[in-house]
Order: structure tokens, then sequence, then C-alpha cells
């Protein structure tokens, strides 16, 4: 805001006390209520509102603080958003940004944690970013907001309390760049989201295993980076994709299906993927242990991969239940 | 007192929207023109009469019927026609068709196909107005079943709220495709007074009287750009031929021969000349000369469309995306 004092952002709640846990504070102060505010619990038109005023040289940025509640706003989004630049010839395009918080855990439930990225990834048009650590999300944020298309921005809501250095001043990341988390040889681990912290656990305990995998955080799913997951393929042979979402079509189902069509040869077994099962998402914490996939099952799956028999012993050490993101969090939402 | 400027201009415009429409539905089964395209004749009174009233600089959006709000803002006519041929030289490059017109040079700034989709957007092109703080308008055309979206009132709401510069204009020609209001809206239904519940001034007409048109719409861009609030406008007209094609559709049954008889009777085009010459016949030489112009400007007009060429193969991979070739040829 800043940088360019045609961005402005809204949101229901961007700026009341807690704004959008604690990532608009302050913003109104700073820039004041003509480009920061709260609306009306209006997402559909408040999304084509953020789409008309970027024909005319406004950028906008949306927060919304579940997804699921965006899901109101598909016809902006998909028939507008995503098609302007097509349906006009490239005449005009749509440079907003929409943040979504997605997540897990703490009984939210059938309609306050869907990780839909897949179906936004469907639409040709629209570009959708999962950071992972906060230098990523501040990174890909700046060149969301920045590039000439529409952008969703998913957040997950366990990311938030990561901590990790962030470096000062307009430093971007790319869009459609993945991250290569680690470098190894005997698997390929493409992860996004809070998944790829998940694999971080996992592969501690696999190093020690004398596992060493190749991990790729996506950041990006459109546009994604088939050229860093195709030759981290070719280099391990194995493949496992870890996605947030169920696994019917799925981003992780794409990426399998990708590299099984493209580099079939290089393939020394069958692609694999883990993600939670095909249900909604449950409330009881005792059903959420059975469905969210933690750093113990991508330890499994890679000793599917192998062959192998590998320990799992990664979460006996946690103390904290399954339906958080650690003892500190106690809610309520 | 008609001013005879104003009145020739209307007339012009809405001989020449007529005259374009009838030209497509005369073509139409020649398989050229092969896109869903609705045609508005009948209701030119409404384009004519805002669009003269709209300034060039501002801003209009509309519907699946755009053909008369697109040439009533000026927009250009043979790149409508070629879009409508899924030309490349179509103002959307033969992306759109006769459904996303698009012109910017006149602030023509999209029309698009799912019902009361571009409200929003108008609402928020008046957003960037005032945070530009210029004294432009966003004028937003919809139809009486866009009143029933969800989104219109998500949007009147929104623009009452921050006091934008918008001129809504409602269109009311009775009938969503073949479903008439009243098995839509309740019975007494006053769509104007319904909207100024929402806290923004409105107002209906008769949108077959283009001058009046004219006359009202001027009065209220005024208010809008004086005092920065939006205004509703509800134009009662009528379509002579089918929803969607070249056709007329009486023989369905979904309307009566009576009713179209009597809008017919209502035709904007000879009202305005009546009014135009106190009661007397127009010259013969006038409205003649202005009719052999406008069909040489179409033929003019087909001409380009057919002879212009169709977009590229490669085309379809353009203007996806700012980096369209890593998504869209994996």
């Amino acid at each position: 805001m800043e940088l360019d004092s045609n961005v402005i952002c809204y949101g229901l709640g961007t700026d009341d006390p807690k704004g959008i846990f604690g990532t608009t504070v302050g913003l109104r102060e700073r820039f004041g209520p003509a480009r920061v505010f709260d609306m009306p619990t209006s997402e559909n038109a408040m999304t084509g509102v953020a789409i008309g005023a970027s024909l005319n040289g406004i950028r906008p940025v949306m927060t919304h603080q579940r997804l699921d509640f965006f899901l109101l706003a598909m016809d902006q989004l998909v028939n507008n958003a995503a098609k302007w630049r097509y349906m006009f010839g490239g005449q005009a395009s749509v440079p907003i940004t929409i943040r979504l918080i997605l997540g897990r855990g703490w009984g939210q439930g059938p309609t306050h944690a869907q990780n839909l990225q897949a179906w936004l990834a469907h639409i040709p048009g629209l570009k959708v970013v999962m950071p992972t650590t906060p230098a990523d999300a501040k990174g890909l944020l700046l060149s969301a907001i920045f590039d000439p298309d529409p952008v969703v921005f998913l957040e997950h809501r366990w990311l938030h309390s990561l901590r990790g250095e962030v470096p000062p001043g307009d430093e971007r990341v790319p869009l459609g760049v993945a991250r290569r988390v680690r470098e190894g040889c005997d698997a390929t681990i493409v992860s996004l989201s809070y998944m790829t912290v998940e694999v971080l656990h996992a592969i501690e305990s696999l190093e020690k295993q004398h596992v060493s995998c190749d991990v790729l955080d996506l950041r990006s799913v459109r546009p994604l980076d088939w050229d860093a997951v195709y030759a981290s393929v070719t280099k391990t042979g194995r493949l496992l994709v870890v996605d947030t979402a169920n696994p019917t079509c799925s981003v992780a189902s794409e990426i399998v299906a990708s590299v099984a069509r493209n580099r079939f040869s290089a393939l020394r077994c069958a692609p694999r993927q883990l993600a939670p099962p095909d249900t909604p998402s449950p409330t009881s914490p005792a059903l959420a242990q059975v469905y969210y996939p933690t750093s113990d099952d991508i330890i499994l799956e890679v000793g599917r991969l192998l062959g192998r028999e590998l320990v799992a012993d990664t979460t006996a050490l946690r103390t904290h239940q399954p339906d958080v993101p650690g003892d500190w969090f106690t809610g309520p939402f | 007192m008609l001013n005879g400027e104003v009145g020739r201009a209307l007339l012009h415009s809405m001989l020449r929207i007529r005259r374009v429409e009838e030209a497509i539905a005369e073509r139409y089964s020649e398989g050229k023109m092969r896109c869903p395209t609705h045609l508005c004749i009948g209701q030119e009174g409404v384009s004519a009469g805002v669009g003269l009233a709209l300034r060039r600089n501002d801003f209009a959006v509309s519907t699946h019927r755009a053909h008369g709000h697109y040439l009533g803002k000026g927009g250009d006519l043979p790149r409508m026609i070629a879009e409508i041929y899924g030309k490349r030289t179509g103002c959307s490059a033969g992306k759109g068709g006769s459904m996303h017109l698009i012109d910017r040079s006149v602030g023509f700034m999209g029309s698009t196909a799912i019902v009361a989709n571009t409200v929003p957007i108008g609402v928020g092109l008046a957003l960037s107005i005032q945070l530009h703080d210029t004294d432009q308008v966003s004028c937003i055309y919809l139809g009486d079943a866009g009143v029933e979206a969800g989104v219109f009132f998500e949007s009147v709401n929104f623009a009452a709220l921050r006091s934008l510069p918008v001129l809504f204009v409602c269109e009311n020609n009775l009938y969503s495709v073949y479903s008439p209001l009243g098995v839509r809206q309740p019975k007494g239904r006053d769509i104007a007074r319904m909207v100024a519940g929402l806290g923004i001034e409105a107002h209906a007409a008769d949108g077959n009287d283009a001058p009046s048109v004219h006359t009202l719409t001027g009065q209220v861009l005024d208010t809008i750009r004086e005092e920065q609030r939006p205004i509703f406008l509800e134009f009662a007209t009528y379509r002579w031929r089918e929803h969607c094609g070249p056709n007329f559709d009486n023989d369905l049954g979904y309307r009566t021969d009576a009713e179209y008889l009597e809008w017919k009777g209502r035709d904007p085009i000879p009202r305005l000349t009546t009014a135009l010459f106190d009661g007397r016949a127009a010259p013969s030489n006038l409205l003649e000369d202005m009719d052999a112009n406008i069909r040489a400007e179409i033929d003019d007009a087909f001409a380009f469309a057919e002879n212009s060429m169709f977009p590229s193969p490669e085309e379809l991979f353009e203007h996806i995306s700012s980096s369209e070739s890593m998504s869209a040829k994996n």
C-alpha cells in the first residue's frame, strides 16, 4: 500500500479489532478509511466491485476469514474475474487479489475448513497461490497484488503462527516457481501449504532412517511449476504428492496424472498421493484424528514407494492434540 | 418543446440501432453470425436517450442485450458486427460474440451474459471514480429480471452505503426469456419504489419516449455528479422479437398479439418524429437522407466483418492471463 496508492484493502472484519487474525491490524489507521474498510456481508457483489474498480486502475485486495463464505462469489470470480481478459480479447485485465483463509482442525467441520484449491485452479484465467513460509507469504502476496491478473491467495490458518525470517522491503517471490525445500535422491515429495510443515517433520525422521528425499513446496498451484516437478521425478524415479484437500480431482491427482503421462519412463514405481479421505471435513476431534494426514503418514507412504518398512515415530513426540497446531492454540476459532 | 438538435440526434441514434439490428436479423440465417444474439428492436428509446445524456468519459456496463447500449454510447459499429461474426477485428477479438461487447475508448466497459452480473462491476467502476476523485458517472444497464438477483440488492446497498456516482438504468420489458413478470415478482410490485426502499432515489418513466428519457437522465446525471449519490431509473419498454435470435415469436403463445400490437403502437421512432415536427410528418428527405446514410454505414460495417480474418488457431491460447503459456499447455 506504500508502494502504490491504488492498492486498497477490504473485507468483512478487515478493520475490526481482530483484523483478520491480526494480518490487517493498523492498516486503516495508516492508510485511511477510503483505502481500508469493512464491507457489507455481500461476498458476490463485493467481488464484482473489486473487479470493476480494477478495470479503472485500482488494485483491490479482498480478505475473507473463511474460504467457505467466498463460495457465494463464484459467479463474479469464475464468470468475470477469470474471463474478463479473455472474453474481451485482452483489452482489460483484472488485477485483484483475493485472500482466502482455509485450515484444519478445531472442529471447524464441513463448512469452515474446506481446501478448494483444485476447484479454483481448474479455471483458466485464475492464478492460485498457497504459501507456506512467512517469507513466501510476503513475497507471493506482493507478486499477487502487482500481478496483472486475478490471484487467489490461499492462506492456511495453521501457518499464521509459523515464525521465520522475512526480508525487508519490496522483495517479491515470482508466481509459478516451486521452492526446493530439500535436495535428495531416493524419492520426490511434492507438497503445498501446511502439509509442507508435516513433510519437514517427516524428513527429519526419514533422514535418520537413511532415506533422502527431494522436497518441493509448490507455493503456487496455477501456474504450477511443472519443470521443477518433472526434473525432480526424473532424478529420483519415485513420487509422493501430499495435499491438504480431498483426493478426487485434486492438485495431487493432477500431478500424479501428469507425471504418469509425461514422465512414465522415469518412474520406478507407481506414484502415490497422500490426502485426507473423500469425506467432508469432520468436527469431532476423534474424527479429525482419522481425517487429517500427518508426518507419520508421510513416512509410511515413502516406505511404500521404496518397498521398505520405515518407522513412523514423529507424532508420538507431540504434546498437543491432533486437532490443533500446538498447545498454545485454544480456540475459539 | 423539443430541441431540434437533440431530437435529431435521438432520431439518428434510434434509427441506427434499429437498422443495424434489422440487418443482423435479415442476415442471421446465412449462418455466419454463429453466436446467441439478443435484439433490442422496440427498446431503442432507452439506449438513445440515456446514451446521448451520458458523457463520452462516463462508464457504462451492460447485459446480454447490449447492442443498443453499446451503439448509443458511441461504440464502434464495424467492430461490433465483426465481433458477432467471430472475427479477430471484432471489438473483443472474436472471443466474446454478441454478448460481450466493449469499447473502452467511449467508456463502454463491457457487457456480459449472466443476468445482473455486471451490476457490481459498474458499482466497482463507481468506487474507482470516487477514489480517483473525477466527475464521471458509472451507468449500469440491467433488465427487470436483474432486480430479482441477490447481487443486485448487494450492489445497490453498497452504492448507497458509499454514496457512489452510479446511474442504474433498468429496462423493464416485462419478460425474462418467456417468463412474464407475474410469475417472477409479486403482484403490484413497483420496482422503482422497491429500490427507493433500499435507500436511493428512484424514478419510473416511459422508455419509449426518447426525449423524456433523455431529459430525465440528464437531470439525474447532474444530481449524481453534484451530490455524489446513486440514482435508479426504471424505463417501461418492450422487445418486439424473440428473446434470443432474429425472429418474431408471438406464435409461441407466451404473450398475446394484442399486447404486442399495443406496444408496437408505442414505437419510439414515429413518436419522436411526430414530436420533432409538431405533429406534422417529418420532411421526407430528412428521414430518407438519414436512412440512406445509416444503411451505407451498415453495409460498410458488414463488409468489414465479412472481409476480416478469423482468429488464428494460436489465438485460442492468447489473452488467458499474463503468463498463459505456463498453465494453458501442460
